[in-house]
């Protein structure tokens, strides 16, 4: 009886599991999910790429806002709880002021927390309006002083008194994209190139791999470099925009089109491949309905890794001041200010960029990895 | 053997062909031809410009005539030592850079001796007590070694540099020893300088020759020749040093093919962090005043040695692995 009671909830189960049809897409979550690391890189570079789309409603202030009357200021941070001199506790955000003191021995003008000083935050603060991403109109900030005139640095401030943060949020936007539009334009090259070289093989094939192994063998900091030189001065910052993305993409569609071909190559082969040609499918059809189809996920997983040496390039020539240039923000541009020592040994906090570098990095290796993994759900 | 060193040394020759078409090309690249800035150079300080001296180096540069005709004048020039003349500081471009070059092969060389040192052991231990502590350190370590930009790295150091011990670094020799001749307290002022760039270039690569190692390694242990050496009673160190790591080693050589660019790369941006007197700083100098002929000699020296450092390391993988040179390529 009990057993009679027992087996429906089994049987009601079992049938279903057993038709339903998991997509490619769902078996490759699946096989996704159980790579924690990977799972939390994801959430991260989501966090990192949304930062980078709402800038303008994240970042306090304008990026290229600067206050005289704050250079180097340190940064504030950004405190909740309170405890006031009667001993009673206070709650909502605040940042503490500032107050100057006189180096007795350089007699140079620096900034200190004044602890006595606490200056209200508020979320979803009133601001003068602006649009987000250059569409959207909106009057209001992520977060804000009740009063624009109070210092408000929570990265601190640079040489200009400008705000740390809302440069690096900017910064992410710009570094961040640039990956993503190099990376692209690196797939097309190498889908193009990798794929007319892996299907048709031959001669076309040899002359493509020579480039390729040449292109590798080349340092290629010194090519980049040589490269944005030649960018005339008076670009706008657009042009320099497009014209950086693609001097990284001329090296970066190597890796990508080798990819590519290696797939064609070992896919060439495979049955339904030759089912399709004796159909007589065009090569067209079997290129696009047959063969790209089983390997996009490769792909995908391929373009992500490459997308942290695109933004480690850009930085790198930012860096040297032959990238992006100083009107734009990027991780690079913002660097820049960092590569004088006695700047870094007063103003630490402009390392923040490299910090968010190396966190993007990371999350973007183990991301990719997981991804090259879950693309072969079936495997292991 | 001697066919496969003469096979890539023609492949060699082919590529620093190309290396020399791509890097004149970069000479080519900025708007204006190099007499027309060397002329506005010269009038902006108010020096006369000699119409004769401008006619000599019109002909000399071939400027004004095709490409590959001044190609031509441009490479036989280098091919005799001659790789034009600096506008910024007048002098010949070789003259300016052979010292530096020592430099950057020196410092780069170190690094790869220190790459290799760090990451054998690294490697042997990770694999041999897979999964243990120290593996997971190791694998971690890369990862950040893999993450952190060189030039950032190099700041960092800079930065803790400057904080803790009140040390501006920079440079490879102290003041008083930039212009002497090699001797024991140079040496010993080099070193003394040069660990902070060796470490840092040497980072970035230890991280994937330990992921290498350690896959390879891992196999090898996996093999029953392995089991045999150890059932015949042979002591563990001996069982995993004699054959797993020198089968294991061989994959790593071949992987210098591509560490030597990377390296070279990283150390252009590493010397203009920390004031290296290597090429890089003044590559980069050369590039922002658009002092091309300089530009480019660095731009093709930089590269030849790397596709010489390949050879190298081509040849030693084909010594010390018969199944490379008598295989089909």
């Amino acid at each position: 009886m009990a057993v009679d009671t027992v087996q429906p909830t089994v049987h009601v189960d079992l049938p279903k599991a057993r038709n339903r049809r998991e997509s490619q897409l769902g078996l490759m979550w699946r096989r996704f999910r159980q790579h924690k690391l990977a799972l939390v890189s994801l959430w991260v570079v989501v966090f990192f790429y949304l930062v980078a789309l709402l800038a303008e409603f994240i970042a306090p202030v304008d990026p290229v806002h600067y206050s005289a009357r704050y250079t180097y200021a340190p940064p504030q941070g950004l405190h909740f709880v309170a405890q006031n001199a009667d001993g009673g506790w206070e709650f909502g955000p605040y940042v503490n002021g500032y107050k100057t003191e006189i180096d007795p021995v350089a007699l140079r003008r620096t900034f200190v927390i004044d602890e006595e000083v606490r200056i209200p935050v508020r979320f979803f603060a009133e601001s003068e309006p602006y649009l987000l991403a250059g569409v959207i109109p909106l009057s209001v900030k992520l977060i804000g002083v009740e009063n624009p005139r109070d210092p408000f640095y929570i990265l601190g401030a640079d040489r200009l008194g400008r705000d740390m943060l809302s440069r690096l949020i900017h910064g992410t936007r710009i570094s961040l994209s640039i990956g993503l539009a190099g990376v692209t334009l690196s797939l097309f090259f190498g889908i193009v190139i990798g794929g007319f070289a892996g299907f048709y093989g031959g001669w076309f094939d040899s002359a493509v791999m020579r480039v390729v192994e040449f292109i590798r063998s080349m340092p290629t900091i010194p090519l980049w470099l040589g490269l944005a030189a030649a960018m005339p001065k008076d670009w706008s910052a657009l042009q320099t925009y497009f014209a950086i993305t693609l001097i990284l993409s001329l090296i970066g569609w190597t890796e990508l089109a080798r990819v590519v071909r290696g797939r064609f190559l070992s896919l060439r082969t495979e049955d339904f491949v030759t089912a399709a040609q004796l159909d007589g499918a065009s090569d067209w059809r079997i290129v696009t309905r047959h063969m790209v189809p089983s390997f996009t996920s490769h792909i995908i997983a391929a373009a992500t890794l490459a997308i942290p040496g695109m933004i480690l390039a850009e930085t790198a020539l930012s860096f040297l001041g032959l990238g992006l240039q100083a009107p734009i923000v990027s991780w690079g541009t913002l660097l820049q200010d960092a590569q004088n020592i006695r700047t870094l040994a007063t103003a630490p906090w402009l390392l923040a960029p490299g910090v968010c570098v190396v966190i993007v990095i990371l999350a973007l290796n183990f991301f990719g990895d997981g991804l090259r993994d879950a693309a072969d759900p079936h495997g292991r | 053997m001697l066919a496969f060193i003469i096979r890539r040394t023609i492949a060699m020759v082919l590529t620093l062909v190309a290396v020399s078409i791509v890097a004149f090309a970069i000479i080519q690249l900025p708007p204006g031809d190099y007499l027309t800035s060397y002329i506005a150079q010269l009038s902006s300080t108010g020096d006369q410009v000699d119409p004769r001296v401008i006619e000599n180096l019109r002909a000399q540069y071939g400027l004004g005539e095709p490409f590959y005709v001044q190609y031509w004048k441009w490479i036989s020039g280098v091919v005799q030592g001659n790789f034009g003349h600096s506008f910024e500081w007048k002098r010949p471009v070789w003259e300016l850079i052979w010292g530096r070059l020592g430099n950057s092969v020196l410092v780069e060389g170190l690094a790869v001796i220190v790459m290799w040192l760090i990451a054998l052991p690294i490697g042997i231990y990770a694999a041999v007590r897979k999964y243990s502590l120290g593996d997971y350190l190791a694998t971690i370590a890369g990862f950040i070694g893999l993450a952190v930009p060189n030039f950032f790295f190099a700041l960092i150091l800079m930065y803790l540099a400057y904080v803790w011990f009140g040390v501006t670094m920079g440079g490879l020799f102290s003041p008083e020893f930039e212009n002497a001749r090699w001797s024991l307290p140079r040496i010993w002022d080099f070193f003394a300088h040069a660990w902070a760039p060796v470490l840092v270039l040497a980072t970035a690569g230890t991280a994937e020759l330990i992921r290498i190692l350690r896959a390879n390694l891992l196999d090898e242990l996996k093999k029953p020749y392995v089991v045999t050496a150890r059932a015949k009673g042979l002591p563990e160190w001996k069982v995993v040093l004699k054959y797993p790591v020198r089968l294991a080693l061989n994959p790593l050589v071949s992987t210098i093919g591509w560490l030597l660019p990377a390296l070279v790369s990283g150390s252009v941006i590493v010397s203009v962090v920390l004031n290296l007197p290597t090429a890089g700083p003044m590559l980069l100098r050369s590039l922002t005043t658009q002092d091309m002929y300089l530009a480019g000699a660095i731009i093709l020296l930089l590269s030849v040695l790397t596709v010489i450092g390949t050879l190298i390391s081509d040849i030693l993988l084909a010594l010390i692995d018969p199944r490379i040179r008598y295989g089909s390529k």
